[in-house]
């Protein structure tokens, strides 16, 4: 490991060009915890947003009128505003308004740091698009199978839960991957809000460095490295959820 | 008053039935006892189908009585899981789940409705699978299985929840010639074990054979009913008359 270091430091001696993080110890360090920061943040709103997707489409086919109202109005004020605008929302708007908690060095912190008012805010948002994404599954599931499960006795939710889900998760797979992958791009706005995440971190070196050219690179082809892995996963999950003989 | 055996199984009295404008049922009765397989037939649009699904809820009703096994069906309190653990289904489409292989199908309802265990469920799943004629092909998906083979596997998934009585909803409908047979023999076996049967048939051949009693239903109105040799040679009203005059 140590000869690739050298090897990085010298093509900057000999070249300019200087790749800081994979020479200089401390700057790694700054852009492993940055490339962490980033997979966190991605896995812990991929999680909520899915979670957000299928609570907010049962509740879409829910009988009270209101209760289907206040799915509608979230999704509306989620897809129609930019999730810059939401992030910067959640947190000077919403944080401030929050009590806050004394600190161990005895000052006052807000009760969500940073990196939690990210993940809520981009869970909501992605959320928003899951919902919408969902309930196109739900419908596309034919009502005589959901009829079938009723004669035979199952309730509502276990309708829900082990026929018009998991039939539905299959319809919606493609677009589903599509809202994923865009949300793990998303992530980088965290950025405006000081998480440190990939993009905060690599600012961080290109501002003690000036290497801006060198780390956009490094960026472009991190990002293209991330999502193609995840993009991998996803179609290999697809190809997993496939049912012999069924849709294709 | 309680319900005893002696009492019929099913019994319809005056029921009227209409969807938005349209009269489906024009006040239907008709009883049926314990170990009864009777037969509905009559032109499309007659309200055949309509009838069936009013007797385990699937359509409600607006006037008039339907009791199985003493249980009142026309009231907004029904205990639906009760009917339903009383009264099986099998589709004309068959509508199995698609994402469950044949044995999945079969064991799902006893597990989640009747909280059988495991083990013991899969049991009686595989017993039922050999009783119609599938054997070997428990797991396979009903996509990969013909429409004959997934009908006896929907009609193996009604009888895993051991209903008293099994209504049909022109389960021959939709199959290949070739198939029809084997569904019409796993009945006729089910029939023969003293299962009460409801159904709705355009197979006359096979009503005249295996029914107690046939009924013949038009615009709403049973218009004739009697055992079916009567029935068949001896039919009485005009409407009768033309019906079977163009089909036999």
């Amino acid at each position: 490991m140590e000869f690739v270091f050298e090897w990085f430091r010298t093509l900057y001696q000999e070249t300019g060009i200087n790749l800081p993080f994979l020479y200089d110890e401390y700057d790694r360090n700054r852009m492993i915890d940055g490339f962490f920061t980033t997979i966190w943040l991605s896995l812990v709103c991929l999680f909520f947003s899915v979670i957000i997707g299928i609570i907010g489409a049962w509740l879409q086919g829910s009988a009270f009128k209101w209760t289907r109202r206040i799915v509608n109005g979230y999704i509306q004020l989620f897809r129609n505003t930019p999730p810059l605008v939401q992030l910067y929302f959640f947190y000077f708007a919403i944080g401030t308004l929050l009590p806050r908690v004394e600190n161990d060095w005895g000052g006052q912190s807000p009760i969500l740091g940073s990196f939690a008012w990210a993940a809520i805010s981009l869970s909501f948002f992605a959320g928003a698009f899951n919902v919408e994404i969902f309930r196109s599954g739900i419908e596309a599931v034919p009502k005589s199978t959901v009829e079938a499960a009723e004669a035979l006795g199952f309730s509502k939710l276990q309708i829900y839960r082990d026929i018009t889900l998991p039939l539905a998760f299959r319809v919606v797979l493609p677009a589903l991957n599509n809202n994923l992958v865009n949300l793990v791009k998303t992530t980088t706005l965290a950025y405006a809000i000081a998480v440190p995440e990939m993009l905060y971190e690599a600012n961080q070196i290109w501002s003690d460095n000036v290497n801006v050219t060198e780390m956009m690179f490094f960026l472009l082809l991190a990002y293209f490295v991330l999502v193609g892995v995840l993009v991998g996963g996803m179609n290999r999950w697809e190809r997993a959820m496939k049912i012999p003989g069924y849709g294709g | 008053m309680s319900w005893t055996p002696a009492d019929p199984m099913v019994s319809l009295k005056n029921v009227h039935k209409s969807f938005g404008d349209l009269k489906v049922l024009n006040g239907v009765s008709l009883d049926v006892m314990k170990g009864d397989v009777i037969c509905i037939i009559g032109p499309s649009g007659s309200g055949k189908s309509t009838l069936i699904r009013c007797v385990n809820a699937l359509n409600d009703i607006q006037q008039g009585s339907i009791l199985v096994e003493g249980q009142e069906v026309n009231d907004p309190k029904l205990d639906k899981l009760e009917l339903r653990k009383k009264v099986g289904m099998v589709f004309q489409q068959y509508n199995l789940f698609p994402h469950k292989t044949a044995l999945q199908n079969v064991m799902m309802a006893p597990i989640r409705v009747l909280k059988q265990d495991k083990a013991q469920a899969e049991e009686t799943a595989r017993g039922l699978i050999k009783k119609v004629r599938l054997e070997g092909k428990e797991n396979a998906y009903p996509g990969e299985l013909s429409g004959g083979q997934q009908q006896r596997v929907a009609i193996a998934r009604s009888l895993a929840m051991r209903p008293d009585v099994i209504l049909f909803d022109e389960v021959t409908a939709a199959l290949d010639p070739e198939t029809v047979g084997e569904v019409l023999q796993t009945i006729k076996d089910l029939a023969e074990d003293g299962m009460t049967c409801i159904l709705v048939t355009h197979e006359m051949a096979f009503a005249r054979e295996v029914a107690d009693h046939i009924y013949f239903t038009d615009r709403g109105v049973i218009v004739e009913h009697g055992p079916p040799e009567t029935f068949f040679q001896n039919a009485q009203d005009p409407r009768t008359k033309e019906f079977l005059s163009q089909i036999l």
